[in-house]
């Protein structure tokens, strides 16, 4: 096992490396030098040259490539071109909106999910069994910023229960309103996600209540629902596990179009208003951010994984 | 389960519906887009109506706050999504199958090296990706959302083609045509498109619901096509802040998109059954 998560740190540290590099030829794929972008329209060639000696900009692409490594290995992501604050403070402001977000939200899906896709696949034969799949099925289609106006109009306009957008400028030093506005955004995506989530579930627990294992269990004398606990649910949940790793980075990353339906200063907004701003270096620094937690879950999930299943553990020797 | 009276076994017999269903509602959909060529009740930016009126005979689906009809831009919407659609699943199987078809002939290394690369692009949805390709060109488009989306679908097709074409090269008739002296352009255009056609079809289909869904969010978020394009996620982003005074704005935008991304995904399962022999007898 140790030696199983020594090898996937290396893959890990070289996934991130590769990323870092497809990171750095598509930022200078942007048209024009990020010097324009820093001095803005009208500068003379005298100040754009200053700029770039700034941003080291002029430098061959070698030695800017060097120089990028060096920053990213000390975690100095630069200054914003706008604000001109540093794009790590920013970024780990941000998170504190956008990872409760997705966390809360993952974990409420799985709570939705689980339950309900054990026992659609249990009862599939039955009329909710068949409602549940039906409903799965539908929630897969709905577009996840629809269903934020929709709750937005139900929750906030109608009934007048929870703000419809923003987070109180104190932050969590105003713990009832963050919460508050934090609900809505956290149920919008749950929903959707737990639709997704219940298929795969319902999918694993249908292929375990085929298997030759359970009927064994059932064999020996164990009830079915015994059966399904002791035997069937660590097996059917191998397979999630692996889809998790990759929803979970889906979620945190379309965090963007749900932040921008809520008003909520997360990351994706910050991504959004680079992109609107071109502010290259708040750019690069969110992009490089999601992707160690994108491959960190990734990670997680394959190891977690091998704990639920030895078979898994064997093959990796 | 009670006997069947029927001839066919159930499963059969829901695959038909799923996909009757489908093409239904992909089919108003589609007629919508097309009709909207030739006619539509108002003109895109005629300002006809009074400001942010329910539906009514004159206007179907109501006005947004300039008056506008919402029919005709749901109509419009539907053109649009149908174009962006079709588009990226076009951008996006052409770059997929030719790599992923590439990945599954080449080298061990280079096999290795285009997988990984495909799962890492993976890990990002189809949004962020495109979001990127639009920083990337100067100012948003029509073309550009197609471009960008499609580039965002290929490593999923690409991921696709690889393992469809691995099974594919593994059988014996491939050999058996190598020996024969046939070359690998036309094992690949004799042998091994004809076999993955049906099942990636199936696949583009979906990816297809998801360019629909991705183009609207990116449209919702200001980095779609422009204005007159009306598209039904900027409809969304507008109707968003009247939201209380004219629901039927956000409402109606939404239901669309819902309509035929479903539509979609029903086809595809109803394909699905009909092509795969296992899944149909099973």
């Amino acid at each position: 096992m140790l030696r199983y998560i020594l090898r996937r740190l290396v893959i890990l540290l070289l996934s991130l490396f590769i990323a870092a590099v497809v990171l750095f030829v598509l930022l200078r794929l942007l048209p024009g030098d990020p010097a324009n972008a820093l001095v803005g329209v009208g500068a003379t060639p005298e100040q754009i040259a200053a700029a770039q000696a700034q941003l080291g900009s002029d430098q061959p692409l070698g030695v800017q490539f060097l120089s990028y490594l060096g920053d990213l290995a000390r975690f100095d992501l630069g200054n914003s071109f706008v604000s001109r604050s540093s794009v790590l403070d920013e970024i780990s402001r941000r998170l504190s909106v956008t990872l409760p977000l997705t966390l809360a939200a993952f974990v409420l899906a799985l709570v939705i999910a689980i339950p309900l896709g054990i026992l659609a696949a249990v009862k599939a034969d039955r009329w909710y069994g068949l409602l549940l799949s039906v409903v799965s099925q539908v929630g897969i289609a709905v577009p996840v910023f629809w269903l934020g106006i929709l709750l937005v109009y139900e929750f906030s306009l109608n009934l007048r229960l929870l703000p419809s957008g923003g987070f109180p400028l104190r932050g969590y030093a105003d713990p009832g309103r963050a919460i508050e506005s934090m609900v809505l955004p956290v149920l919008t995506i749950a929903i959707v996600m737990s639709a997704s989530l219940m298929r795969y579930v319902r999918a694993a627990t249908l292929e375990v209540l085929g298997s030759d294992f359970l009927r064994t269990a059932r064999a020996l004398g164990e009830s079915h629902t015994g059966a399904l606990m002791r035997h069937g649910l660590r097996n059917a949940a191998v397979p999630v596990v692996s889809v998790l790793g990759i929803e979970l980075s889906t979620t945190f990353l379309g965090a963007v179009v749900v932040e921008q339906v809520f008003s909520l200063p997360g990351m994706g907004s910050m991504l959004l208003l680079g992109i609107q701003q071109r502010d290259y270096p708040n750019i690069q620094g969110v992009l490089i951010v999601s992707t160690l937690l994108v491959l960190l879950t990734g990670f997680l999930a394959d190891i977690l994984q091998r704990v639920l299943d030895p078979r898994l553990r064997k093959e990796a020797r | 389960m009670s006997a069947e009276s029927t001839e066919l076994p159930p499963r059969r017999r829901r695959g038909n519906a799923t996909f009757w269903l489908g093409l239904i509602l992909v089919g108003v959909i589609v007629l919508a887009g097309i009709v909207s060529f030739f006619w539509t009740p108002y003109a895109l930016s005629d300002m006809a109506g009074g400001r942010l009126e329910a539906p009514s005979a004159a206007h179907w689906a109501g006005t947004d706050r300039l008056g506008r009809d919402l029919f005709t831009q749901l109509m419009i919407g539907a053109r649009i999504a149908l174009i962006v659609g079709c588009g990226a699943v076009a951008i996006g199987a052409v770059i997929g199958v030719a790599t992923g078809i590439l990945a599954a002939f080449a080298t061990r290394f280079l096999d290795d090296a285009l997988a990984a690369f495909f799962d890492i692009l993976i890990a990002f949805p189809t949004l962020l990706i495109a979001m990127l390709v639009v920083a990337a060109r100067e100012e948003a488009s029509l073309g550009t959302a197609i471009l960008a989306l499609g580039i965002g679908l290929s490593p999923i097709v690409g991921r696709i083609t690889r393992i469809l074409t691995k099974q594919v090269l593994g059988q014996d008739y491939i050999t058996a045509a190598r020996v024969s002296g046939t070359s690998w352009g036309a094992i690949v255009y004799w042998h091994i498109l004809p076999n993955i056609v049906p099942f990636l079809g199936v696949n583009l289909a979906l990816q297809f619901g998801l360019a629909v869904m991705a183009e609207a969010s990116l449209s919702y978020l200001g980095l779609g096509a422009p204005p007159p394009n009306a598209s039904w996620g900027r409809m969304l982003q507008e109707a968003q802040g009247t939201v209380y005074t004219a629901p039927w704005g956000a409402v109606l935008p939404g239901l669309a998109l819902f309509a035929l991304v479903i539509g979609i995904n029903l086809l595809a399962d109803g394909l699905r059954d009909r092509f795969d022999p296992a899944r149909r007898d099973g």
